[in-house]
């Protein structure tokens, strides 16, 4: 069957992680609106996939001397997400665990220097759990949650705010990151607001604890003997009579100066706006600048929804925006996303996530160490030639180890170079359009060296050739 | 609308043309020509915003020690190099002592006090102000990627060389793809092939990159990659046969100089190198008495440019090479509560080299926290520029570089240039 069912693709690309042979078989009957609820309505699927690891019908796992550690070995945690992402019936759910990844980017490294290895897998493999949680939930319930995160409190150094010198830091970044963005605060504003989360820190259970001992764990903690109580005063609304001073607390209930800021950041207009021309990048296109309409319109779903992010993802994908054809491939995949859909279609029996480790650091993103509280750069800066040849190289590794399958699933289309092109073309892989000088390159690819035969071996170098050509091509790039 | 099908696609594809792909043997002429013992420039960037007081230290400011009581290095430990022109006497980081012996070999120039007016405060935003070359922008090329523009026809791909995996912006270039390289030794092609197959493969890849999409830019920006990893995989794989001078600390910001290094002294025609070392965001825990996180890091800064540089002078490159450092904006005078600092204004750049002419260029700040402190700015939280950073970049250009500063940085930053070359 082949790849012309457009619209199930161009969703699953983006609201999944791309759509391999098979689920083209189980969806393409489906209206795009009816899969679009699929997609959204991920709740009534069963989060049944980490039952899976280790079974051998889904991709591998690795283990190094022990049992698989996902919540306490950051590499099992890293493997473990991949495999979510390869086989769980809920992709969205993850699709947008990555989204909150980035946006809310804390990196293992320096929550590991503080706290051990274990401990930081422990928080960062809650972190992503929360994203999970709220992967189309409150954005501002979200955002509560992240500002009590522990991973957070370390990776922003919340733990230290404390009433006499107040930690800037995370007060910054809510702003400057996590909502608004530069240019609607003052420099004052984000002293202000390190006060108002001062006491926000963080504890161990027991206090004593070993960070060695799987049994020990880090919460947040509201400290009122560190929270400074004193009025503070900002140079936009926090409460919705326009009032711009959270008036003095007690300590005991300084938490709520947090709070009210974070209720107002979360609900601000500009905060709704730029979730919306990230989520435009995201979801619709990285090839033009976001619609101002669809901003508008995307920022209005989002505040009349109060701040509910189902709604508005919903919204999006219904949207004119998302359907039109000029949307089709005009994202940038993220490392992660090209290594897991290449894996879904080139296949992966025998195969281990753990394989893409590596390679995936060459790309640029590994998954729980974004480079820096930005997240990653996005569309066109994933790719450098180093990166590139990353890709590359992981469509050979990948195309090798899959070799004797490809060849195997090959085999009916060894007629002609034409025919076997066609089946990694337009049935096995889901590259955009390849233009006709391109196409001929691959046919003479096919064509170098001996007569074409069809014989055993030509299927089984010019299959694994193919599958590395056009998964490495810059046509695959893109979803 | 009926969407076309991909085979559709492919029927009735505009005809697309074919730009000629560059063999190897013609690159390595360029690179012959533009080659070995041409001028570079090595651009060391610390990320996350270089604590500048900790770096270069005014020890004998009793603001000083009464603002930074946690951490301050103290005075008995400073690398003495004097004093500036203000008559303020200052110190290296007593990490720094492979820094001191360059300065006291006259070929460390430290300038203070370098930035701009209303510096950003945020990493990134600041980040691409120091590349664009304007505050008034972070978008659009960079003062090097204009550099390389400037560079007569056909620019090698390897005119620059980022050891970052990211392109930085200063290195976004109108008419070259700088490469990313990481680390030359896992820069090889890999094919599920091998022998004449893999050959194949290769030749194959370069032609379906080379080919030019009809109004599908992207593709081509994605292909500019394909070719510039392609073209130039050969050439920076013949550096990994090199064998320093000098041991190199075994850390990314060393290997990653090391390999620049290497680069030099093969003479594969680069330019411009971009290394960088992370983890100067120091809001807390940076460390009493020079020790803890923030000595780690200089020493790592340190570490890295002793070795980088001794191995060059082994080597007989030193005049030929330049090395500057910069870092996004200096961090807050006071400490905070965590025992580390804040985002802060103006810092301190260096550089370094054979033709460097060693010395302290500009004042130190006053750290005394009063409203009449001209130094200061921010309700004296933070130290106020002195030298415009993109003095400091037209020197470069125009003395070390042979290039139109003027030109590249859209503005004359010549008057008051501090002469560090």
């Amino acid at each position: 069957m082949a790849r012309e069912n457009w619209q199930v693709e161009h969703l699953l690309r983006r609201a999944a992680f791309g759509a391999n042979v098979s689920d083209l078989a189980r969806f393409a009957g489906l209206p795009a609106s009816a899969l679009v609820d699929h997609l959204m309505e991920y709740q009534r699927q069963p989060d049944t996939v980490d039952t899976f690891i280790g079974r051998s019908e889904y991709v591998s796992v690795t283990t190094r001397g022990g049992a698989f550690a996902p919540t306490t070995n950051i590499e099992d945690a890293r493997q473990r997400w991949l495999f979510r992402m390869v086989h769980s019936e809920r992709p969205l759910e993850e699709k947008m665990a990555l989204f909150w990844h980035n946006h809310f980017a804390t990196a293992y490294t320096k929550v590991a220097g503080f706290a051990g290895g274990l401990q930081a897998t422990k928080m960062m493999t809650a972190q992503i759990d929360l994203f999970r949680r709220y992967a189309l939930g409150s954005f501002r319930s979200l955002l509560a949650d992240v500002a009590t995160d522990p991973a957070m409190l370390i990776w922003l150094d919340g733990r230290t705010n404390f009433r006499a010198r107040p930690q800037e830091n995370f007060a910054r970044e809510i702003m400057e990151l996590f909502t608004w963005g530069v240019g609607h605060y003052t420099e004052q504003d984000v002293y202000t607001a390190a006060r108002a989360f001062t006491g926000w820190n963080l504890q161990r259970i027991p206090p004593g604890g070993s960070n060695n001992d799987p049994a020990t764990y880090y919460q947040f903690l509201y400290n009122p003997n560190q929270h400074d109580t004193a009025a503070k005063t900002f140079s936009f609304p926090i409460y919705s009579d326009g009032g711009r001073t959270i008036p003095a607390r007690s300590a005991t209930s300084g938490i709520g100066d947090g709070l009210d800021l974070i209720a107002a950041l979360a609900r601000h207009p500009e905060t709704a706006r730029r979730l919306a021309r990230k989520l435009w990048g995201f979801f619709v296109s990285e090839l033009r600048a976001p619609d101002p309409a669809f901003v508008e319109a995307v920022a209005t779903e989002y505040l009349r929804s109060n701040t509910e992010m189902k709604p508005v993802v919903r919204f999006i994908l219904r949207s004119p925006w998302f359907n039109d054809p000029s949307a089709w491939y005009a994202r940038y995949s993220w490392p992660v996303e090209f290594v897991v859909r290449a894996i879904r279609e080139v296949g992966w029996s025998g195969f281990s996530v753990d394989t893409a480790r590596t390679p995936l650091t060459n790309m640029g993103q590994t998954l729980f160490e974004p480079p820096d509280v930005a997240g990653w750069s996005l569309g066109h800066e994933w790719f450098s030639t180093g990166t590139m040849l990353a890709r590359m190289n992981f469509a050979a590794t990948l195309a090798a180890n899959q070799r004797f399958n490809l060849a195997r699933a090959a085999g009916s289309w060894r007629a002609s170079p034409e025919q076997l092109l066609d089946y990694f073309l337009f049935e096995r892989l889901s590259p955009a359009s390849f233009e006709i000088g391109p196409y001929r390159e691959l046919l003479a690819y096919v064509n170098t060296a001996a007569p074409w035969t069809g014989s055993d071996a030509q299927v089984n170098a010019k299959a694994a050739g193919l599958s590395r050509l056009i998964v490495g091509a810059s046509e695959y790039q893109f979803v | 609308m009926a969407p076309i099908t991909r085979r559709e696609f492919l029927r009735d594809g505009v005809a697309a043309f074919t730009v000629s792909f560059a063999a190897p043997a013609f690159l390595s002429d360029i690179a012959r020509a533009q080659g070995a013992r041409s001028r570079n420039l090595v651009v060391v960037y610390l990320s996350g915003g270089n604590d500048a007081l900790n770096t270069l230290i005014p020890y004998q400011d009793p603001f000083y020690y009464s603002r930074r009581p946690a951490i301050a290095i103290p005075a008995g430990q400073v690398l003495q190099i004097g004093s500036d022109g203000s008559q303020k006497t200052l110190g290296l980081h007593p990490r720094l002592t492979g820094l001191h012996t360059i300065f006291n070999e006259g070929r460390l120039a430290i300038v203070q006090r370098t930035g701009y007016t209303n510096s950003s405060r945020s990493h990134f935003q600041g980040l691409d102000i120091w590349g664009t070359a304007n505050p008034g922008s972070t978008t659009g090329m960079g003062w090097l990627g204009r550099y390389l523009d400037s560079l007569p026809p056909p620019v090698d791909t390897l005119s620059a060389w980022n050891a970052t995996r990211e392109t930085p912006r200063a290195l976004v270039a109108r008419t070259v793809a700088v490469p990313a390289i990481p680390d030359a030794r896992t820069y090889s092609l890999a094919s599920p092939n091998t022998g004449a197959e893999a050959l194949a493969e290769r030749l194959a890849a370069t032609r379906i990159a080379s080919h030019v999409p009809i109004n599908r830019p992207h593709l081509s920006f994605v292909n500019g990659t394909i070719n510039g990893a392609l073209d130039t995989l050969d050439r920076v794989g013949s550096v990994n046969a090199y064998v320093p001078t000098v041991t190199y600390a075994n850390n990314g910001f060393a290997l990653a100089l090391r390999t620049v290094a290497a680069s030099i002294v093969r003479g594969i025609g680069t330019r411009v190198f971009w290394v960088q070392t992370g983890g100067f965001d120091t809001h807390a825990g940076q460390g009493a008495a020079g020790g803890g996180a923030y000595g780690t890091l200089m020493g790592t800064f340190n570490d890295g440019l002793i070795a980088f540089y001794t191995d060059l002078r082994n080597q007989g490159l030193l005049n030929d090479t330049l090395v500057l450092q910069f870092s996004e904006f200096g961090r807050r005078i006071a400490e905070n509560g965590s025992q580390g600092t804040d985002h802060g204004a103006a810092g301190v750049m260096m550089a370094i080299g054979g033709a460097a002419r060693g010395g302290i260029y500009g004042t130190a700040a006053s750290l005394e926290p009063i409203p009449a402190n001209p130094t200061l700015e921010n309700n004296g939280a933070d130290v106020r520029h002195e030298t415009d950073f993109r003095a400091v970049y037209a020197r470069v250009l125009d003395g070390w570089l042979g290039a139109d500063s003027v030109a590249i940085l859209g503005g004359n930053f010549r008057p008051g240039a501090p002469a560090i070359i």
